[in-house]
């Protein structure tokens, strides 16, 4: 558990870390953070991750994504533990490429990037500052809590139109452009848009 | 060489727990490539998009039940190797989730017919004994839950649609349920599973699956089979329907072609 030698020192821009873990996510588990290392040393980590964009959506960064799940040191050497968001998600790999490149270029030296699938991704884990960079972007961030009941519960629930704002909004097909996301059109500006669905 | 080795992995006596794993792999890898298939052909932008990511979903939950099953057989076997070098009857899916794509009647009441039964299991699968089984499970149940409700929609609409659309949907349903028996049939490789704390319980997942097959088909104005009419059996323990065979041949072509690649 002791941190690498070789790391670079602690940023001092402590913004980066303000939304994340951000209290409003839910109870469920928050395994492992925060982590055993040193909080210095886990900001400094955290500073280069929040650097990595999503491949298939680069506005947000892995971090705001809610994927990476911990960050330890094994021996000294850095652990950074990473969840896919589905089971199938072909971003998997490169992101944990991304990663690994990110911390070799950044000074660590052969970080190791574990997945675990456990707890499962959900929604709830994107960041606040990651779900208002989603709507700038013209994705419209999940709308209410991942439970088992937005996913199966009917009727909708009502997402805002990103672009104009309006409630007045309709579920085109049940996925978009990629797994995480679905496809809605607005019936006030006529736009369609890309619904980040809850998990 | 490569059929030598092959022989030894169908002849070595596999545990309860991979055959288990197995059986759940193959029905999302068999299912998954099913979708994959489609590719090119749905009937609309938005479905295409639907169906090539239900397929991802199915393949990523078959790569995670594989790569146990892998880790627990001999060395040298990983996911790819289970994936596309073994023959049809070392294959462990349901004889549903094999059948043919036809149109799209068939693709949605497969679908559904499946999604019923996948998601009671996996939601008893994700408290299994074996947490290795019991997150891939809980992981799972959450995409599975959201195929329900997309292939419930679309029974209910084509059921409850057109006359031609609900003569069809009646039609597919009425072939499709001959392969459902598989489903609900417990032998003695789930038997050993449930003893060991890990398959749900069967009756519980029978009725489970009733109730979700029931209710949608009653709204969308389908009408039943009879749960005692005959049955297919057979996929679970590898005797597979001719459609199998096929699908393979196109799955496993390429690696099975140049087995010494390692650059796609």
């Amino acid at each position: 558990m002791q941190p690498s030698g070789n790391h670079p020192s602690a940023s001092s821009d402590d913004k980066l870390i303000d939304d994340w873990p951000s209290s409003d996510l839910i109870g469920s588990d928050r395994s492992g953070l925060p982590p055993a290392g040193d909080e210095g040393d886990v900001n400094a980590v955290l500073a280069v991750l929040q650097e990595v964009p999503d491949p298939e959506v680069p506005v947000v960064s892995v971090v705001e994504l809610g994927i990476v799940r911990d960050i330890d040191w094994l021996d000294g050497r850095l652990a950074v533990s990473v969840t896919p968001t589905y089971s199938g998600c072909p971003a998997t790999e490169v992101i944990e490429q991304h990663i690994h490149e990110a911390l070799v270029a950044a000074g660590y030296s052969d970080p190791l990037i574990q997945r675990r699938l456990s707890p499962a991704w959900t929604t709830d884990w994107l960041s606040e500052a990651g779900r208002e960079k989603l709507r700038a972007y013209g994705i419209a961030p999940p709308v209410e809590s991942a439970s088992k009941r937005s996913l199966t519960g009917q009727p909708d629930p009502v997402v805002p139109c990103p672009l104009c704002g309006s409630n007045a909004t309709e579920r085109v097909s049940e996925f978009g452009s990629t797994a995480c996301k679905a496809l809605y059109r607005c019936r006030d500006c006529l736009e369609p848009f890309d619904y980040f669905k809850c998990l | 060489m490569q059929n030598m080795n092959q022989k030894n992995i169908a002849q070595k006596t596999q545990t309860p727990l991979i055959e288990y794993l197995l059986r759940l792999g193959d029905n999302a890898l068999v299912l998954g490539q099913r979708h994959a298939q489609l590719c090119g052909k749905a009937p609309a932008l938005e479905e295409e998009l639907a169906l090539m990511n239900v397929g991802l979903d199915l393949f990523g939950q078959a790569r995670n039940w594989l790569g146990y099953a892998a880790e627990l057989m001999a060395d040298k076997i990983d996911a790819d190797h289970l994936a596309f070098r073994r023959d049809a009857q070392d294959f462990r899916n349901l004889l549903l989730v094999e059948q043919p794509n036809g149109d799209f009647a068939d693709i949605m009441g497969r679908q559904f017919l499946f999604d019923a039964w996948h998601v009671h299991l996996l939601d008893g699968l994700s408290h299994a004994s074996d947490p290795r089984i019991a997150e891939v499970a809980a992981k799972s149940l959450k995409e599975a839950t959201y195929h329900l409700r997309r292939s419930s929609e679309w029974v209910i609409r084509l059921g409850d649609g057109t006359e031609e659309s609900h003569t069809r949907t009646q039609r597919a349903l009425d072939n499709l349920w001959q392969f459902t028996g598989e489903l609900l049939q417990v032998d003695e490789i789930d038997q050993a599973m449930l003893e060991a704390g890990i398959a749900p319980d069967p009756d519980t997942l029978a009725t489970r699956w009733k109730a979700t097959v029931e209710e949608v088909l009653e709204e969308a104005t389908l009408a039943r089979p009879a749960y005692d009419s005959w049955m297919y059996t057979g996929g679970k323990v590898g005797h597979h329907t001719e459609h199998l065979g096929f699908l393979l041949a196109e799955m496993q072509y390429l690696p099975r072609a140049y087995p010494d690649a390692t650059v796609w």
